[in-house]
């Protein structure tokens, strides 16, 4: 066993995890306490990555790409919100679906509109772009740490506004029942408005930090916000507890899939065997993990009791 | 019977019609325009409208027409889109094909229904050996032969231990199975990793079992978007100066776009093999490199070059018949000759269709303007014909 390895592909798990976790907690606000399925919080995601790429092209500066950045995605979440998923809020599921669907292929058309089909490269500046010895043997890319400190920053901004403040609480009586708070004489309107708003700028804010990694692309989005959703179930509808625990659960679980799976197998199959199934079965094993949790826990780790 | 000869008469015009219409050349394209890998064809588009232009849009006297469809990065689309060229267009020939799993699950389609199939990037194993078909050209390689002459150049630079990684689907297993073949030392590790529309970028894992493994070098074949992508991860894990990076179609010309826009320089000087470079000293790559740089303000990619190439292939085909698409017999004996101007230089086929060519080391380097391109630096392998063609029995 190669512990080194261990404690860098834990390392890489849980920044992996950190960056699901800003995707899946707007996810999970907007679903659990508006109760919209929004299929589009990965075009939220994409549009982040874009116009990052473009402010730190015109800034040459990718701090400054990045704070540009979000005030832009609020305003795209808060218009979207606006124009779109208001008219939703008394449809049923499926018109959710497919409105979002909709918004979804609108994003990727505008996107390849604007910038074309190729992706956009974010070069980062050279404090970011190194490397950190943690110890003499685990070294880590500089910016993967930044990721999880923002990550872990966000996390517990989000914990204090959830459970210190008024907006907090309000949030948490519209997830537990919402018909309850609106009879209270509390505006829902304006608070689905800003749920939606800070649901948009985590989405954003998501991209924005894996676009150094992966490049802005076109439908980045829809590959990530499949996964987003396994977190917010594995998690419970509504909880950012739960979708931080689950975030970083299948973020580890992913890395340790594909780091060692392999190997597993290869004690039991031949090694051309191994190496082609590893792959296909370490991309399962998240939809596993979800199958079972839903088995023992139907509303997730820390789902509603009752809603 | 006035009506009758009335209705007959204007039966026999439109049954006429489709006639009239085979008085073109109908060249099908089916290629990737949507996804961020649309990039790629969009550039292969561009380089077969060059070629168009320069043979003035006509083959063998006819006018060309030049239908081109995309297929989403998607096999199952790619065969739709492969239907639809043959029946509803009834084109001539089909060519384009970026991904093996497109084309493979594409070519049943064109080939039964009696057209021509023409890979200008493509070359999975099945179609050079056993699955091998008479109206099946190559404009490009079977996929194992650049990793192959990898494998050779880094024997010669005396690498021992090799870590591999590549994509899990067709085109990466032949890319793996290629440089295996040829590369004497021990593979010390080996990933594959997700492939298609929702394609792994994040190779953290990957790059941190690469680096523990204690190898000398390190082998890649990310194809499209998934090149940059990895080229900033591996000098981010501070793998660059440490492990050398050896590639086959992961550094191009629109990947070198965007990385030199980023200021990525980390890829300057670093290795890959390839049938072609575009500065490869003949009067038709000259030509061909010129006017896509005038046309688009950049290098040709290796895709483009082979889309070139294919339309002046067909277009041999159909001169040495006069126009006659009918005649396919003739068109093949003329195919099979490889006797056109090619941007490659002179080359020949295999009884396969694929290309017996050269193979060359080529670095990246900045030219007199300071852009960024693959430059060709020398030759690795002379007159290469892939391992799969004595499985062919044509």
């Amino acid at each position: 066993m190669n512990w080194t390895l261990l404690a860098v592909q834990l390392l890489n798990g849980l920044q992996l995890g950190i960056l699901l976790f800003l995707l899946a907690s707007g996810l999970t606000l907007i679903f659990g306490i508006m109760d919209v399925v929004n299929l589009a919080h990965g075009s939220l995601y994409m549009a982040g990555a874009f116009l990052c790429a473009t402010f730190t092209q015109w800034f040459d500066s990718f701090l400054l790409g990045l704070l540009a950045a979000l005030p832009a995605v609020a305003i795209i979440g808060l218009l979207v919100e606006l124009i779109v998923i208001r008219r939703l809020y008394q449809r049923d599921h499926l018109d959710h679906v497919l409105a979002t669907f909709g918004l979804i292929l609108a994003f990727d058309a505008l996107t390849q509109m604007i910038w074309g089909p190729d992706g956009q490269v974010i070069p980062l500046p050279a404090w970011l772009d190194g490397q950190v010895m943690l110890t003499a043997d685990i070294v880590l890319p500089t910016y993967r740490l930044a990721i999880i400190t923002t990550g872990l920053l966000v996390g517990i901004g989000l914990f204090v506004l959830v459970t210190r403040t008024r907006l907090g609480m309000r949030i948490r009586a519209g997830a537990t029942n919402r018909t309850m708070i609106s009879a209270l004489g509390i505006n829902i309107g304006m608070l689905f408005s800003i749920v939606f708003g800070i649901g948009a700028v985590l989405a954003g804010l998501a991209g924005m930090m894996i676009a150094p990694i992966t490049e802005a692309s076109i439908g980045m989005g829809n590959q990530i916000i499949i996964v987003a959703f396994v977190v917010i179930v594995i998690g419970g509808i509504g909880s950012i507890k739960g979708a931080f625990i689950a975030a970083i659960l299948v973020g580890l679980i992913d890395t340790m899939g594909r780091s060692y799976l392999d190997v597993l197998f290869k004690l039991f199959m031949s090694a051309q065997n191994a190496e082609t199934s590893a792959p296909a079965i370490s991309a399962m094993l998240i939809y596993i993990l979800m199958a079972v949790i839903l088995a023992v826990r139907p509303t997730g780790l820390f789902g509603p009791r009752g809603h | 019977m006035k009506l009758r000869i009335v209705l007959l008469s204007v039966v026999a015009t439109l049954t006429a019609l489709p006639a009239a219409a085979a008085d073109t050349v109908k060249i099908g394209f089916v290629t990737t325009l949507t996804t961020p890998a649309g990039a790629i064809g969009r550039d292969m588009v561009e380089a077969a409208n060059i070629a168009l232009d320069h043979i003035g849009h006509k083959m063998g006297g006819k006018d060309v027409e030049f239908i081109v469809e995309d297929d989403g990065f998607k096999p199952e689309i790619g065969k739709q889109k492969t239907d639809k060229l043959v029946k509803q267009d009834d084109v001539d020939f089909i060519t384009g094909f970026i991904w093996s799993h497109v084309l493979l699950a594409s070519k049943k389609s064109a080939l039964d229904g009696g057209k021509f199939l023409i890979s200008a990037n493509a070359g999975p194993s099945p179609l050079a050996g056993k699955a091998c078909h008479k109206n099946f050209f190559s404009s490009s390689w079977q996929n194992d032969q650049n990793p192959m002459a990898t494998g050779e150049v880094l024997n010669s630079k005396g690498v021992k231990k090799l870590y591999i990684m590549s994509p899990n689907y067709a085109a990466g297993k032949n890319m793996v199975s290629g440089v295996e073949r040829t590369f004497k030392g021990e593979v010390v590790g080996k990933d594959m990793t997700k492939w298609g529309k929702d394609m792994q970028l994040d190779f953290s894992a990957e790059l941190a079992k690469a680096k523990a493994s204690g190898a000398d070098a390190i082998f890649v074949f990310y194809p499209g978007p998934a090149g940059p992508a990895f080229i900033k991860q591996y000098e981010q894990a501070g793998l660059r100066g440490k492990i050398p990076l050896y590639t086959v179609f992961t550094v191009d010309a629109l990947s070198l776009t965007r990385l030199q826009k980023a200021g990525l320089g980390g890829v300057l000087g670093s290795w890959n093999t390839m049938f072609w470079a575009p500065d490869l000293d003949n009067a038709t790559n000259k030509r061909f490199v010129a006017d896509f740089k005038a046309k688009t303000g950049r290098y040709p990619t290796h895709y483009a070059a082979q889309a070139y190439d294919a339309i002046m292939l067909i277009k041999s085909g159909v001169d040495a018949v006069d126009g006659n698409t009918d005649d396919q017999d003739g068109i093949r004996t003329a195919m099979s000759k490889a006797d056109f101007p090619s941007v490659r230089g002179k080359y020949r086929y295999g009884p396969n269709h694929f290309p017996i060519q050269n193979f060359y080391l080529r670095t990246v380097k900045a030219d007199a303007n300071g852009d960024w391109f693959v430059s060709y630096v020398s030759t690795v392998l002379t007159d290469h014909q892939d391992t799969y063609h004595d499985q062919c029995h044509l």
